[in-house]
């Protein structure tokens, strides 16, 4: 019996090292000098150089029109990652509870809609998508990166599902004490789900700020990279260099997982939650 | 539904206009835009363009490229599904297994899913990398010539790789949930019932798993076919010669980079029909096949 635990153990810490060894191996990595990283390859234990890399990484203006720096991609990915979710579970609350809890003949229809929506994933209609926001003079803004990302209906059926598991009891004793749409939503229902709010915010988060191939549509303009796509344009500025600058460029992919990493580790009950219930 | 509902002319198309305006703009228009171009054909200039009725179809359907790709596509998302689901299946049942640590074990093992599939590729390229990355190193000094800038075969490897770690997380998250909902009293009377640790996980545990698998398949396949473009883009950009381009990155490679407009809608509409069907087939299986 006793054994048996042990190579469970064994087996979980090497799942462990297998998910986490690459992520510590470019952190170690980028504290080197690209001269070390050049000649020795990437690095295993933490180097001397952290301070000079992260800050020349941050503030230092790269890319073709030396005017992109760390700060700003961070910045736009943050504008990103939070107008996607913020804007998702704004319209997706109000929706599904259009569609939960009113009585209107054109009900059925719509929601059929949205569902179809779910089915077709924004890679496959690139670009067209381009087209229409083109069109609509969107290129190279905050909306048009945006807008079209919250068109998928993910977040309108999570909250259409925990509304439909709303004890029907609560909305009757509601009625009774004379509350009427907008009272029973601001008042009962939103507190209701003040939880699974908090669940979506966090996985919508997670998915705004990794989107890598609408960004890469949307902005030719470098003021509006975010970090993850504005990694691989900037690559081939930094190995431009006599002596390639790995090192940035790994700093630059750290600080790339950074934030949505730290986020889902401190919201961890929540995010896993979120999760889980999206199955059902 | 609910029972219990509010009548009012008026306020439920409010509330539900934002997001029917958004999907009217952003999803109906141009999917039917994808499905008007894929019968047309512009000129290079895209000045002017005609109907061409399935012509832009069977070209892509016939064209070699495009057979090489599906191939490569569904070895791709087989082998990305099968390895991500099996490995996080076993860590899953491992972690449930153990009294001592598990809460950090799972936390250990479930912040990779905050990793942009781009990033993981980006990772991946100087993991692999000829002149700095270890794990080329250790190919090679396995005696492997080694060589994903030249070779299909260890190209595919390495984003296979990168789309199976990238993966892990999310599937051991759904796996630890659907074990750990398993009531405690069916698996005590499997404990009394069956000695053999691994008979009883065949027999027991995995049919009460199922209707968990299914849903973790689909989310797999999903994943392979569509989020994996970062990691494709970043490492291989479809080389070496077209040799790992799945199906949705041929679709961006061929409209966006190579401007041929019917073409790539043609095969976005392949790609809509083959969503289409995949979902057909999973609400028949979950209708039918898995029981709760």
């Amino acid at each position: 019996m006793h054994r048996i635990k042990l190579t469970d153990h064994l087996i979980l810490i090497l799942g462990v090292l297998f998910l986490l060894l690459p992520i510590w191996v470019v952190f170690a990595s980028s504290t080197h000098r690209p001269e070390t990283l050049l000649a020795d390859g990437l690095q295993f234990g933490f180097g001397d150089y952290f301070w000079e890399t992260y800050s020349a990484v941050l503030f230092e203006n790269t890319g073709f029109t030396q005017t992109v720096n760390a700060v700003l991609m961070l910045k736009n990915s943050l504008i990103l990652g939070l107008g996607f979710s913020v804007g998702k579970i704004l319209i997706s609350t109000i929706a599904a509870y259009a569609i939960v809890y009113f009585r209107f003949p054109a009900g059925s229809f719509f929601f059929w809609i949205i569902f179809s929506s779910l089915l077709l994933p924004l890679e496959v209609r690139i670009i067209p998508s381009y087209e229409v926001v083109s069109k609509l003079g969107m290129l190279n803004s905050y909306t048009g990166l945006i807008l079209p990302l919250i068109a998928s209906a993910t977040a309108t059926f999570f909250f259409r599902q925990f509304y439909k598991s709303v004890p029907e009891e609560i909305l009757e004793a509601a009625r009774i004490d004379g509350a009427g749409p907008f009272r029973f939503f601001v008042d009962i229902l939103l507190p209701l789900s003040k939880t699974m709010i908090a669940a979506i915010f966090i996985i919508m988060f997670v998915v705004g700020w990794n989107q890598y191939l609408w960004p890469i549509l949307m902005t030719t303009d470098e003021s509006y990279f975010t970090v993850v796509m504005g990694i691989k344009q900037i690559l081939n500025d930094l190995e431009g260099n006599r002596i390639p600058q790995y090192n940035k460029a790994l700093a630059l992919s750290f600080l790339a997982m950074l934030p949505p990493v730290m986020v889902v580790l401190i919201f961890q009950r929540w995010f896993v939650k979120g999760l889980v219930e999206s199955e059902k | 539904m609910k029972r219990q509902q509010f009548d009012s002319l008026t306020l439920p198309y409010l509330l539900i206009a934002p997001q029917l305006a958004i999907i009217f703009i952003f999803f109906v228009w141009p999917a039917a835009q994808a499905v008007y171009q894929s019968f047309m054909l512009e000129d290079p200039f895209g000045l002017a363009s005609q109907f061409v009725g399935f012509d832009n179809f069977t070209e892509v359907v016939s064209n070699e490229h495009y057979a090489r790709s599906a191939l490569f596509t569904a070895i791709f998302s087989g082998l990305v599904a099968f390895l991500s689901m099996a490995i996080a299946l076993l860590l899953a049942v491992k972690a449930d297994g153990i009294l001592h640590g598990q809460s950090a074990y799972k936390i250990m093992l479930t912040w990779v899913y905050a990793v942009a599939p781009a990033v993981a590729g980006m990772m991946g390229v100087f993991l692999f990398d000829r002149s700095i990355g270890p794990l080329n190193h250790l190919f090679n000094a396995t005696g492997w010539p080694f060589n994903p800038q030249l070779d299909v075969f260890d190209a595919s490897v390495t984003v296979i790789l990168v789309s199976v770690w990238k993966q892990i997380s999310v599937n051991f998250i759904y796996f630890l949930a659907g074990l750990q909902s398993i009531p405690r009293a069916v698996r005590e009377a499997a404990l009394i019932d069956c000695r053999n640790g691994f008979r009883r996980f065949w027999t027991v545990t995995l049919p009460l798993l199922a209707p968990t698998g299914f849903f973790v398949l689909v989310i797999n396949i999903t994943y392979a076919f569509f989020e994996t473009f970062g990691v494709i883009d970043t490492m291989t950009r479809g080389a070496p010669g077209g040799g790992t381009a799945t199906l949705v990155y041929k679709v961006y490679q061929d409209g966006f980079l190579g401007a041929d407009i019917g073409g790539s809608s043609a095969q976005s509409v392949i790609l809509m029909i083959l969503v289409l069907g995949l979902t057909i087939v999973q609400f028949r299986v979950l209708e039918k096949r898995i029981h709760y």
